[in-house]
């Protein structure tokens, strides 16, 4: 989807006005529309998906044998630090804050963009050189402390990657906090008149809810990444027990910011499956309230039970009790989303096409890595599984299975609203399949691994886990190539798919009503609102009932 | 691409959709303004907590052989601070009746207030007996001070660009004074952000 988008050139007769339409060179400027700037973001984050995901090819070869016989152990540790830092930095968060909403919630709203475009254009325009100079750091002795980079270890390792990796963090932080004060205030200001708050698509409550944690949580980070980096750079010890500094408080600096960060990565997927499953089973969401405020619920609880991650760092006993309570009640939220959709699907006309089966999909493995965090958050259970493999199954269960399954039903389910055309469904099904299985082929095992012990970030192991590794390292193959077939479908269909008309799936959110592609302010003349965003079934009866009589 | 228009009718049409759209709503950016605020004031409230913890987790605080720390100048200082706060209130004033004049007078005025505090921060950093790696106390107290003298020159400097682009004639009156108003909300901010610090590190 990298190159044009574009349509052949419309020109209403009305009035004899030129409807423009976007170029591939659009993508490249310092573009404020809205539209630009989520496909950019989409894009650019794909690419850091790619080269994230040849790292973790990389990490599961070596992983293939108990040596460390491909890389060396220092690599190693870089080369996961490096997957870990761009999948959720440079891919989830952009692709799923950047992308989706930039693209879907004016035109949800009926807005002609964001509150501030230019600042939008300004938080997207942060990441690419950013990202670059991040890959730079692997060229300069990349920074080797895992994604969550706890000191003493990360004052240690490549004090330049280090350097470049707090830097890069401190910019993604500020793209994303711009980004969330625009969410913000577009959901909150820019809505047609006639739509109330309970009348918005529930993306948009998503949405609401996940850019409260960008504006409140990200900061947090920033100020634990000062603070690291003065110790890093100029010798202070705020975190080095050395010199009389403490690292806990960094970890729970950095956890006040992460935890919120997860449901970063997957309020706006929970929005994106509510938005799916109503228009592909042919019925009203069930629940809309409950969905609605669940994600409100999840973006406050989601900020009180950081300390969670961090049973095992000397957290007292009563404590670790609180955040056990608090980290188990978010799961009530999350439950009630899940039987509304469910229960949204129970009796519906559904219809198994790319965008559905990526939802079932999504719903099917988050469930299982939203059990498995229950589990996780039992104070002895996770003593016992701490830093192994399967605290990595449980974290690509809602990251992989929840985030990523979360995006490509979007981009199945609006791929005809951006390009005008449809994407080829066969191919669609297939990409699920090979996705589905190598996913779960690839991850399912790693609780086995995990509970038997074996420990996450390194490098070698013990012989007798060598079975398992070597299953999960060739379905971890099969899940690289199932990328391929959507790439190659996607683009061939961005220019080549048969035209999609401008509502191929009959939806009632504000996004369908007007041409696809949205032209450049979205509405020619601003909508207003006849139904609710749900009301599927009841056109169908009416029909049902004429041809009866 | 079929129907391709000329570079030209491109370059109009950005513009003008440009020229369009920002100006058709109502104005969000004091909303967007205090939202960042909230944000920024999260940073601050995260190096307030850090600073409460290595309080708390330290058996003696400030650490033993800490000098003491001076109160004169940054009392006065804090002083200073404060009633720029009221001085920059006069200027919001004075622009919603339309009159430049007073508004460059008291923007002039809290410009002028807020490098005074710069200075005398910069007079007690040299003057203080502790440097930024002397022990956990002095290297927070360097950060969070210096943290915020950060946020004072970014102030300093957006009332003097407020000021600047006074000199314009017609660019801010009755109704129009965005950049005026931002940096009265922003240089708030600022001082409140003082207050909890001097509270926190100098008088706790
Ligand atoms: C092709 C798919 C993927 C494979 C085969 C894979 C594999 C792995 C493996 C084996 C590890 C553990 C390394 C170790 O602890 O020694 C890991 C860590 C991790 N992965 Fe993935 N991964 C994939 C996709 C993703 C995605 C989509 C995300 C999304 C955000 C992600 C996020 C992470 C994170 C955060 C870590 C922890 C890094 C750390 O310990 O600091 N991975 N991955
Ligand atoms: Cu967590």
């Amino acid at each position: 989807m990298t190159a044009e988008l574009t349509i052949p050139t419309q020109t209403s007769s009305k009035d004899d006005v030129v409807v423009h339409h976007r170029t591939w060179k659009d993508y490249f400027t310092f573009s404020s529309d809205h539209k630009v700037i989520g496909i950019q973001y989409f894009v650019t984050g794909f690419i850091f998906y790619i080269i994230g995901g040849l790292l973790a090819e990389a990490i599961r070869t070596e992983l293939a044998t108990p040596d460390a016989d491909l890389v060396d152990p220092s690599t190693y540790n870089s080369m996961f630090t490096m997957h870990g830092t761009i999948m959720i930095f440079l891919w989830i968060v952009p692709a799923g804050t950047g992308a989706f909403a930039n693209y879907l919630l004016p035109l949800m709203i009926g807005a002609r963009d964001m509150a501030f475009p230019k600042l939008n254009a300004v938080a997207f325009w942060i990441i690419p050189p950013t990202g670059l100079m991040l890959m730079a750091s692997f060229f300069l002795g990349p920074a080797q402390s895992g994604w969550t980079s706890y000191p003493p270890l990360s004052l240690l390792t490549g004090k330049v990657g280090e350097g470049i990796w707090i830097m890069s963090l401190l910019l993604l932080g500020t793209s994303s906090i711009l980004g969330g004060i625009n969410f913000f205030t577009t959901i909150l200001k820019m809505r047609i008149p006639s739509m109330s708050m309970m009348q918005m698509p529930l993306f948009c409550w998503a949405m609401l809810a996940t850019s409260l944690l960008m504006i409140i949580s990200t900061p947090v980070l920033a100020g634990a990444l000062i603070l690291l980096s003065f110790d890093l750079i100029a010798g202070t010890a705020f975190f080095n027990p050395a010199g009389g500094g403490e690292p806990v408080v960094y970890q729970h600096m950095f956890w006040f910011y992460s935890h919120p960060a997860v449901y970063i990565m997957v309020l706006p997927f929970f929005g994106v499956i509510s938005e799916v499953i109503p228009v592909h089973c042919r019925k009203p969401i069930f629940g809309y309230g409950a969905i609605a405020y669940s994600s409100m619920v999840i973006s406050f609880l989601g900020l009180i039970v950081w300390a969670h991650h961090m049973f095992t760092s000397g957290t007292p006993p009563w404590l670790r009790m609180f955040f056990m309570i608090t980290t188990m009640v978010i799961a009530v939220p999350t439950g009630i989303k899940i039987f509304g959709w469910l229960a949204t699907m129970w009796g519906g006309k559904i219809t198994l096409n790319s965008p559905m089966l990526f939802a079932m999909g999504f719903i099917s493995t988050f469930v299982i890595g939203g059990i498995t965090g229950v589990m996780l958050a039992a104070v002895p259970f996770d003593i016992h599984v701490h830093d192994t493999y399967f605290v990595v199954a449980h974290l690509h269960y809602v990251l992989f299975g929840g985030s990523v399954f979360g995006i490509y039903t979007g981009i199945y389910h609006w791929f005809p609203k951006v390009t005008g055309r449809h994407i080829n469904d066969t191919w669609g099904k297939i990409h699920f399949a090979l996705t589905y299985i190598g996913f779960n082929v690839t991850f399912l095992p790693m609780h086995v691994l995990g509970l038997q012990g074996m420990p996450r970030r390194i490098a070698m192991y013990a012989p007798e886990f060598q079975g398992l590794n070597q299953i999960i390292t060739y379905a971890s193959y099969v899940l690289a190539i199932s990328t391929v077939p959507f790439l190659v479908n996607a683009i061939y269909c961005a220019y080549k798919g048969e035209p999609a008309g401008n509502n191929p799936w009959n939806a009632l959110t504000l996004d369908w009503q007007t041409t696809s592609p949205p032209e450049i302010e979205n509405f020619e003349v601003l909508p207003v609102l006849t139904t609710g965003p749900y009301d599927y079934g009841e056109e169908e009866e009416e029909e049902k009932e004429l041809t009866a009589v | 691409m079929q129907g391709s228009i000329s570079d030209k009718t491109q370059i109009n049409i950005e513009t003008d959709t440009h020229g369009s759209h920002h100006e058709a709503h109502p104005d969000f950016r004091i909303f967007g303004l205090i939202v960042f605020l909230v944000a920024e004031g999260m940073i601050f409230l995260g190096l307030f907590i850090a600073y409460l913890a290595f309080r708390s987790m330290a058996p003696e605080w400030p650490p033993a052989g800490t000098p003491k720390l001076e109160l004169m100048l940054p009392g006065i200082n804090t002083v200073i601070l404060l009633s720029s706060s009221l001085v920059i209130h006069q200027a919001d004033t004075a622009i919603k009746k339309n009159d430049v004049k007073g508004l460059q007078l008291w923007f002039g005025l809290t410009a002028l207030m807020g490098i005074i505090f710069l200075g005398g921060q910069l007079y007690e950093y040299s003057h203080l007996e502790f440097g930024l790696r002397t022990n956990l106390f002095a290297s927070t107290f360097y950060v969070l001070t210096g943290f915020h003298g950060l946020h004072v020159t970014v102030g300093v400097l957006l009332i003097l660009s407020v000021l600047w682009r006074s000199m314009k004639p017609e660019h801010y009156g009755t109704q129009n004074h965005f950049g005026v108003e931002a940096a009265e909300i922003y240089w708030h901010f600022v001082d409140v952000i003082w207050v909890l610090l001097f509270i926190l590190l100098y008088l706790l």
